[in-house]
């Protein structure tokens, strides 16, 4: 596989969010503003590329089984990097994200990500599967941003959009909003790929690092379709 | 008492942890299919809530408060999941008809916002130790609270005649937009029940 192929993989065709509805907790949380969604997602792409990198070199080192707490150590260790980078340089991000800047350590994409690709790929290949996984994060978590600051406070990155035509409508900006909004997302991609992701989203149960002692795969896989 | 009550209904209802906080939503849309699990679900991650808490404070106020701070995310998940193995190895051989009910349930619990949340939660909040506990219970009474409801909901939307593209995830996720909204309606609950 190529390069580009892989990085492309992560962006659209297996976007962790809409397709693989990996890390909901996040998507839901922070994109109250299309600023918070950038900064999630930065955050996150920045722990997934060295956590991939890492794991990647470390793969033959790690014995088999303790291979989850070795992985969740890694990544901690570069969300506290991360966290302190942001703290440093992005103290209002910081500041928004709040809980969910340390939670990124139970990201289930990340940790997905590790088990499914970094532990069986190479170096190189692991970056970009971390990058376009990155991005493709990202752009999801600035899609349903957008959507909600836009219609929930009528702007778009602090800038006002709506001002003077329609009143914004607060509830997108809460809670129901974000389970709304996501909704009407994760539909919208079915639509579109008229149902063909559906296979995809059982294969993401592989990812759950539980998914061996899980006996909910079942339930897991009929639920999510 | 009064500070305990109130952080109980708080984290019970107005600030519930699925609904209003978004922690714990795999769970909450995988394991809420039907009432059995989710309950086992739940009584688990009160149970974890509960003794994360337990640990998780002492060793932060006393071990890394002073000077160690920053190492707070890796040692909590650590100590995280050390304890869920422990609690799983000693339920299996002590309680076995406990392990027998809540075992399934164990692992998935290990990599669950929700608990290392509350963990985190209790010392940014900058509780005591025994409202932090109670803090915790009320969490996980919250996602019980939660996931019986909306186990509920979803055996009425599964056989529902629902649009195809929005059949499965997408319909569950709008009747969870729905219930929150339902939750919305505690706000302010608190400050009016006990003043």
């Amino acid at each position: 596989m190529s390069k580009l192929k892989i990085m492309l993989n992560g962006i659209i065709k297996e976007n962790p969010t809409l397709v693989l509805v990996l890390g909901t907790c996040p998507t839901l949380a922070v994109t109250t503003m299309a600023v918070n969604g950038l900064g999630m997602g930065v955050a996150a792409t920045l722990v997934l590329i060295c956590s991939n990198v890492v794991i990647s070199l470390l793969k033959k080192v790690i014995p088999d089984k303790v291979r989850i707490p070795a992985y969740i150590v890694i990544i901690a260790g570069f969300v506290t990097i991360v966290s302190f980078l942001l703290q440093a340089y992005a103290q209002e991000v910081y500041d928004a994200l709040g809980l969910f800047l340390p939670l990124i350590v139970v990201n289930c994409i990340i940790l997905g990500r590790a088990e499914m690709f970094a532990s069986k790929n190479s170096v190189g290949d692991s970056f970009f599967d971390g990058l376009g996984m990155g991005l493709g994060f990202t752009l999801t978590l600035v899609l349903m941003g957008s959507i909600r600051e836009i219609i929930g406070m009528g702007t778009w990155f602090g800038l006002p959009i709506t001002k003077g035509l329609v009143s914004p409508m607060t509830i997108f900006s809460l809670a129901p909003g974000g389970f709304f909004v996501f909704g009407v997302l994760v539909a919208l991609v079915n639509k579109l790929t008229k149902g063909k992701v559906l296979k995809k989203r059982k294969s993401a149960c592989a990812g759950c690092p539980s998914a061996g002692a899980c006996n909910q795969q079942e339930d897991c896989a009929s639920a999510q379709q | 008492m009064k500070e305990i009550l109130m952080i109980l209904v708080s984290a019970i209802f107005v600030n519930n942890f699925v609904l209003s906080k978004f922690l714990g939503i795999c769970p909450f849309l995988g394991v809420s299919k039907n009432l059995k699990n989710a309950i086992g679900m739940s009584v688990a991650v009160i149970f974890v809530m509960t003794m994360a808490t337990a640990v998780t404070w002492p060793i932060y106020h006393y071990l890394l408060a002073p000077g160690y701070a920053y190492m707070q995310t890796v040692v909590f998940i650590l100590v995280i999941a050390a304890l869920v193995q422990l609690v799983e190895i000693i339920l299996k051989k002590y309680i076995p008809a406990l392990h027998k009910a809540l075992g399934v349930y164990l692992p998935l619990i290990t990599t669950n916002c929700a608990v290392l949340g509350v963990a985190l939660l209790n010392i940014t909040e900058e509780y005591a130790f025994v409202p932090s506990l109670f803090n915790a219970v009320g969490a996980g009474v919250g996602f019980l609270v939660a996931m019986v409801m909306f186990s509920g909901v979803r055996s009425r939307v599964e056989t529902a005649d629902v649009p195809k593209s929005f059949q499965g995830l997408p319909s569950i996720l709008i009747a969870a937009s729905i219930v929150a909204l339902s939750f919305m309606g505690f706000a302010g609950v608190v400050d009016g029940l006990f003043l």
